[in-house]
C-alpha cells in the first residue's frame, strides 16, 4: 500500500475516489471547450487584425478611407448557435452530474461529524452504539471502497471540507449541518485543505484522509477506541502530569484527567502522520518545537507558547509519544 | 409644454461674442471657490480618473508585495495578519475605489459631450457623488493605514467579522466606509440615469445612443437597485458587531447565510457593472480604428441590458458550496451558463468589425482589441465556474483568482487604459507618445498574461486562494515564481502609462479637435473642450455625426454647426426619454459649496459612528443640515421659485 502523497495532492484533474470521478470528465470537458474557445477566438482575431490591416499605418490616420462594410449580423447569428451548442451539453451534463454527486449514500458504511475550527478539524466517528463513538482530528481513516457520509458542521467561523481526490468543496457553517460523501476506490493517502478564508492561519489547515482495507481500517478503528496507555518510565509519568495540567485545559486525552475539547484530541497523537493540521510531520523534533513555540510556527494559532524547560519538554514528548 | 418654458431658444451659429458670453457663464471662478465648488462635469471627471488611478497605484503595490510573499514556498516576508489586511484591503481598493468609480470618471467626463448636452443632469449632485467617494476612500485607508483595515477579503464573509474573532476596529472601518461609499455610488447612478433620459441632444433617439452610454447606464440601473442589499448588509453587520443584534450570529438565531444572500445579491451585478461601460468603450472606440461602423449595434446595446438582466440572477454562483439545495443551485448554474450568450454578441460584434475594417494599429486599437481575447479568457474560465459539480472543485482555488483579474483587469484595466490613450487628447488637447504607447501595451499584455495565464494551472493543481504563504508539497512552487515575474512586468507597464501621460502634458503634440478622425460628438468641440462643451446645441440625425457624408447616408445631416444658442445664464436643453425631441430648456446649477460641505458633513457624521462620538456626529449632522438648506434653498436662476412679475 502506497503511503506517500501524490506528486500534485490538491490537484483536480486526477480523482482516486467515486464523487471525484464523476465530476472529472465534466471538468475535463468544459476544460477542453474552454481552451478550445479561445483557441478559435484567438486564431479568428489575428486573421481579423491582419488580414485588411492598413498598409499606409504611418500616415495620419484620417487618410485611411472609411468603408460603410457589409452589415456582417451573419457573425453573430453564426457565432451564438455554435456558442450555444457546447453550453447546452454543459447544462444538460452539469444536472446530470449533480444528480449523481449531490445527495449522501443512502446506506453509508460509516458516519463522521468532522467540524471546521480555527485552524484545525475534529473528527468524531459516529456510531448507534455509545461505546462505538471516538474523537480524533486532522486525520481521517475511512475503508477503501465504501460510502462514508461525513456530516460537516461549524466550530466557529466558515471553513470548507475538500479533499480533491475524494470530493469536491462544502463549507461548515455554524448553525447549519451541511452533509458530503467520499468513497475511495484506492487505498491511499489524500490530502485536504481548509477553502474558506477563516483567519490568520487558514493556509496551515490541512486534513488527511487514509483510505486502506477494512481489516487495517477496523485495526486503527480498534486501536483509537482505546483510551490513553498508562506511562511506565519515571520521564513518561513526569510527563503525563505535565501534560494534564499544562495541555489539559484546552486538550483531551482519554483516561486521563485532561479532558477539554476545545483542541484536538491528543489520545492518540502519536498515531498521526502530521501536527498542527498538516504543517509538520509528526517526529520527534517536530513535536518539541511546535509544543514549544507555536507561535513561530503557525502565527495566531490559538496554541499559545509554553515555556517549557528542556526537563519538562522532554518530558512532555516521551509521554507523547507514547500516545499511539 | 412645461411652465417653466418662457421662452423659445434661439437658433443660430456660434461666435466670437457667443462664445465669449458663454465662457463668462460656464467657468468655474479661479481660486478656492472654483476648486471646491465647482460643478463642471469635466474637472469632476478628471478629479475621478486621477483619485481612481492613485488608487489603483496604490492597490498594485500592495499586489506586488503580496506576489513578493508568494514567490516562493514559506516566505516570511509577511506576518498572516500583515497579508490578510493586504489582500483584503487590494480587493476593497481596486474593486471599490478603482474599477468602479475609474468608469464613474469616463462617464462624468465624456457623458455630456457624447451626448451633445453642456453638463450632467445634476452638477451639483455629480460634486457630491465625487466628494463623498473620496471622503470614503480616505476613511476606508485611514482604517489600512492605522492598522485597522479590512481582514476578512473585500467579501467579508460572517462570522469571522462578527466581534467574536474579530475585535479590532477593522471592520467597523470597513462596514461604515463602504455605507458611505454607497452614497456616492446611489447618488451617482440617479444622476447618470436622468442625464441619459434628460439631456440628450435633439435627435439622438434611443437608438443613436453611444454603447458606451447604454453601457454606464445600465450599469447604473443595476447600481440602483443592489446597492442597497450591500449597504443594509454592512449596516446590519456593524449592528452586531456595536451593538449585538445578532442579525448574523447563529448562536443567538441568527443566520451566516443571510450575509452571504445580501452581499452576492450586490456583488455579481457590480461585477457587471465595472464591466459593461468598460464594455461600450470598446465597442464605441474600436469602429474608430476599423474604419467602420460597429457592427450589430442594436444587438450590442441589447446584449449590454440583457447581461444585466441575467446578471441579476447568477449571484448564487458564489455560494455553490454551502450546502444550498442542488434543484436550486441548477437554475443558477443555468443563468450563469447562459449569461454567456450575450456576451458573446459582443465579442462577435468587435471581431466581425475588425475583419470587415481597415484596422490602423494605433494604441488605442492595440489595447481594445487585445480586451476581445482577454475578455473570451476571462469568459470561459467562468463559463467553467458556472457549473455547480466542476465549481466544487475550482472555487477558492487560483483558478478563481485567474478568472477574476482575467475579468477585472482584462476587460476594466485594458479598456480603461485604452481610453486613456484615446481621450488623453480630447481631455488635454495633446496627444500621448505613440512609441512609448506601443511599448507601454506590450509590456502591460505580456507582463499580465505571464502572471495570470499560468495562474489557471496553478488552480487546477489545487492551490488554495487566500492563504498567506504555502508549502512545498503541492507542485505550486516555480508557478508562483512565473506569476511574480510577470506581476512585477505588469506593473512596469503601469508605470508607463505614468511616464508617458507626464511626458505628453508637458510635450506632446497638438491634438486638434478631433485627431481619430472619429464620429461622435465629443470630437466637434475643440480639445479640450471650454467649459461650456458646445458653442451651440446640435441636433443629430444618426449614430456617426461626423461620418455621415462619408459613409454616403440618404438624407438628412445632423446639425453640428447650427443649432440653439442657449445663453439666457447656464443653460442646455432637456429632450425626451426616447426620441429625444426638445421639451425644455434646462437651468444648470452655478459652482456651490453646498456638495463639498454636505460630503464633509456626511463624513464627520460616519467619523462619529465609528468612534461612538456624539459631539461629533451631532457636529457631522449639523453641517450636513446646513449644506442641504443652502442646496435647497429655492433660486430664482433655477426656474424653483417663480419671478415676481411671472
Amino acid at each position: 500500500m502506497s503511503m506517500g502523497l501524490a506528486a500534485y495532492p490538491l490537484s483536480y484533474l486526477e480523482a482516486s475516489g467515486t464523487r471525484a470521478d464523476h465530476i472529472l470528465p465534466l471538468t475535463r470537458y468544459m476544460l477542453g471547450v474552454a481552451i478550445l474557445v479561445c483557441l478559435v477566438i484567438g486564431v479568428l482575431l489575428w486573421i481579423a487584425v491582419r488580414r485588411n490591416r492598413s498598409a499606409i499605418s504611418s500616415l495620419a490616420i484620417r487618410e485611411v478611407p472609411l468603408v460603410r462594410g457589409p452589415d456582417a449580423v451573419r457573425w453573430i447569428s453564426v457565432g451564438l448557435t455554435v456558442s450555444a451548442v457546447p453550453i447546452v451539453i454543459a447544462l444538460i451534463w452539469t444536472l446530470t452530474a449533480l444528480a449523481s454527486t449531490s445527495g449522501p449514500p443512502a446506506h453509508p458504511a460509516l458516519t463522521l461529524d468532522v467540524t471546521g475550527h480555527q485552524w484545525w478539524w475534529e473528527v468524531r466517528y459516529d456510531s448507534t452504539d455509545p461505546s462505538q463513538v471516538f474523537l480524533t482530528a486532522n486525520e481521517i481513516h475511512i475503508p477503501v471502497g465504501e460510502p462514508v457520509l461525513v456530516r460537516l458542521h461549524g466550530g466557529d467561523v466558515i471553513h470548507s471540507f475538500w479533499v480533491p481526490k475524494l470530493t469536491g468543496k462544502t463549507d461548515t457553517i455554524p448553525g447549519q449541518v451541511n452533509f458530503s460523501w467520499i468513497r475511495a476506490d484506492r487505498p491511499g493517502l489524500y490530502r485536504g485543505q481548509c477553502t474558506e478564508y477563516c483567519g490568520y492561519q487558514h493556509a496551515h489547515m490541512s486534513i488527511e484522509v487514509v483510505a486502506e482495507p477494512r481489516a487495517a481500517f477496523e485495526h486503527w478503528r480498534i486501536a483509537q477506541l482505546a483510551p490513553a496507555p498508562a506511562p511506565i518510565t519515571a520521564e513518561q509519568t513526569r510527563g503525563e502530569e505535565l501534560v494534564q495540567y499544562r495541555c489539559g485545559s484546552c486538550h483531551q486525552v482519554r483516561g486521563t484527567l485532561a479532558g477539554a475539547l476545545s483542541a484536538p484530541d491528543l489520545t492518540h497523537v502519536a498515531s498521526r502522520r502530521t501536527l498542527a493540521a498538516g504543517t509538520l510531520l509528526n517526529n520527534p523534533g517536530n513535536l518539541s518545537g511546535w509544543i514549544e513555540n507555536p507561535q513561530s510556527i503557525k502565527p495566531g494559532a490559538l496554541m499559545p507558547d509554553q515555556y517549557l524547560s528542556a526537563q519538562e519538554l522532554a518530558d512532555a514528548r516521551a509521554y507523547l509519544e507514547t500516545l499511539r | 409644454m412645461m411652465p417653466e418654458v418662457t421662452t423659445t431658444p434661439r437658433v443660430g451659429i456660434s461666435g466670437v461674442e457667443h462664445e465669449a458670453k458663454l465662457e463668462r457663464l460656464w467657468e468655474s471662478e479661479p481660486g478656492l471657490k472654483g476648486f471646491l465648488g465647482t460643478v463642471d462635469h469635466k474637472k469632476i471627471g478628471i478629479r475621478y480618473i486621477v483619485t481612481a488611478f492613485v488608487f489603483l497605484a496604490l492597490g498594485g503595490v500592495e499586489a506586488l508585495v503580496m506576489r513578493m510573499q508568494l514567490a516562493g514556498p514559506n516566505l516570511s516576508l509577511l506576518t498572516p495578519r500583515e497579508y490578510n489586511q493586504l489582500f483584503s484591503t487590494h480587493g476593497m481598493t481596486m474593486i471599490f475605489l478603482y474599477a468602479s468609480p475609474i468608469l464613474s470618471g469616463f462617464s462624468n467626463y465624456l457623458w455630456p459631450l457624447l451626448l451633445g448636452s453642456r453638463d450632467m443632469a445634476f452638477p451639483r449632485l455629480n460634486a457630491l457623488s465625487y466628494w463623498i467617494y473620496l471622503a470614503a476612500g480616505i476613511f476606508l485607508y485611514s482604517g489600512f493605514l492605522t492598522g485597522n483595515g479590512p481582514n476578512d477579503g473585500w467579501f467579508n464573509y460572517v462570522p469571522y467579522a462578527e466581534r467574536d474573532y474579530n475585535p479590532g476596529l477593522n471592520q467597523d472601518f470597513y462596514a461604515l466606509g463602504m455605507i458611505l461609499l454607497g452614497i456616492s455610488t446611489t447618488v451617482g447612478a440617479a444622476n447618470f440615469i436622468v442625464t441619459a433620459f434628460r439631456t440628450r441632444a435633439p435627435g439622438m433617439s434611443i437608438n443613436r445612443m453611444p454603447i458606451m452610454v447604454w453601457g454606464t447606464l445600465t450599469a447604473n440601473v443595476a447600481n440602483l437597485i443592489v446597492v442597497p442589499a450591500v449597504s443594509l448588509a454592512f449596516f446590519l453587520l456593524w449592528m452586531d458587531r456595536n451593538f449585538g443584534t445578532h442579525f448574523y450570529q447563529p448562536s443567538n438565531g441568527g443566520q451566516v447565510l443571510l450575509w452571504q444572500h445580501l452581499f452576492w445579491i450586490y456583488g455579481h451585478p457590480w461585477v457587471y457593472a465595472i464591466v459593461l461601460p468598460a464594455m461600450g468603450m470598446v465597442s464605441d472606440a474600436l469602429p474608430v480604428f476599423c474604419r467602420r461602423p460597429l457592427v450589430g449595434y442594436a444587438l450590442v446595446a441589447f446584449a449590454t441590458v440583457s447581461t444585466m438582466i441575467l446578471g441579476f440572477g447568477v449571484w448564487v454562483h458564489h455560494m455553490f458550496a454551502t450546502g444550498l439545495p442542488g434543484l436550486g443551485m441548477s437554475f443558477f448554474s443555468g443563468a450563469s451558463l447562459l449569461i454567456i450568450l450575450p456576451s458573446a454578441i459582443s465579442v462577435f460584434a468587435w471581431i466581425a468589425t475588425i475583419w470587415h475594417g481597415r484596422p490602423v494599429y494605433r494604441t488605442p486599437f492595440l489595447f481594445f482589441s487585445s480586451v476581445i481575447l482577454l475578455f473570451v479568457i476571462g469568459g470561459v474560465s467562468g463559463f467553467m465556474t458556472a457549473s455547480v459539480p466542476v465549481d466544487w472543485q475550482l472555487t477558492d482555488t487560483y483558478f478563481v483568482v485567474a478568472h477574476i483579474h482575467y475579468v477585472l483587469i482584462g476587460i476594466n484595466v485594458f479598456s480603461v487604459v485604452g481610453g486613456v490613450y484615446f481621450w488623453f487628447p480630447k481631455m488635454t488637447g495633446r496627444m500621448l507618445d505613440e512609441p512609448l504607447g506601443k511599448l507601454n501595451f506590450w509590456t502591460m499584455f505580456i507582463g499580465f498574461n505571464l502572471a495570470f495565464l499560468p495562474m489557471h494551472v496553478t488552480g487546477l493543481l489545487g492551490m488554495p486562494r487566500r492563504v498567506y504563504t504555502y508549502g512545498a508539497y503541492g507542485g505550486w512552487d516555480t508557478l508562483n515564481l512565473i506569476t511574480s515575474i510577470g506581476s512585477f512586468l505588469f506593473a512596469l507597464g503601469v508605470l508607463l502609462l505614468l511616464v508617458n501621460v507626464l511626458k505628453s502634458l508637458k510635450s506632446g503634440g497638438p491634438a486638434g479637435a478631433n485627431p481619430w478622425d472619429a464620429y461622435s460628438l465629443e470630437w466637434s468641440v475643440p480639445s479640450p473642450p471650454p467649459p461650456y462643451n458646445f458653442a451651440v446645441i446640435p441636433t443629430v440625425v444618426s449614430r456617426y455625426p461626423l461620418w455621415e457624408d462619408r459613409l454616403g447616408e440618404e438624407g438628412l445631416r445632423s446639425s453640428i454647426e447650427r443649432g440653439m444658442l442657449l445663453t439666457q445664464g447656464k443653460q442646455t436643453i432637456g429632450t425626451s426619454g426616447v426620441d429625444a425631441s426638445p421639451d425644455i430648456v434646462l437651468q444648470m446649477a452655478e459652482d456651490s459649496y453646498a456638495p463639498v460641505s454636505l460630503a464633509a458633513g456626511t463624513s464627520l457624521l460616519f467619523v462619529g459612528l465609528l468612534l461612538k462620538s456624539i459631539p461629533i456626529g451631532a457636529l457631522g449632522v449639523a453641517i450636513a443640515t446646513l449644506a442641504l438648506i443652502a442646496w435647497m434653498w429655492p433660486s430664482f436662476e433655477l426656474r424653483e421659485r417663480e419671478p415676481e412679475h411671472g
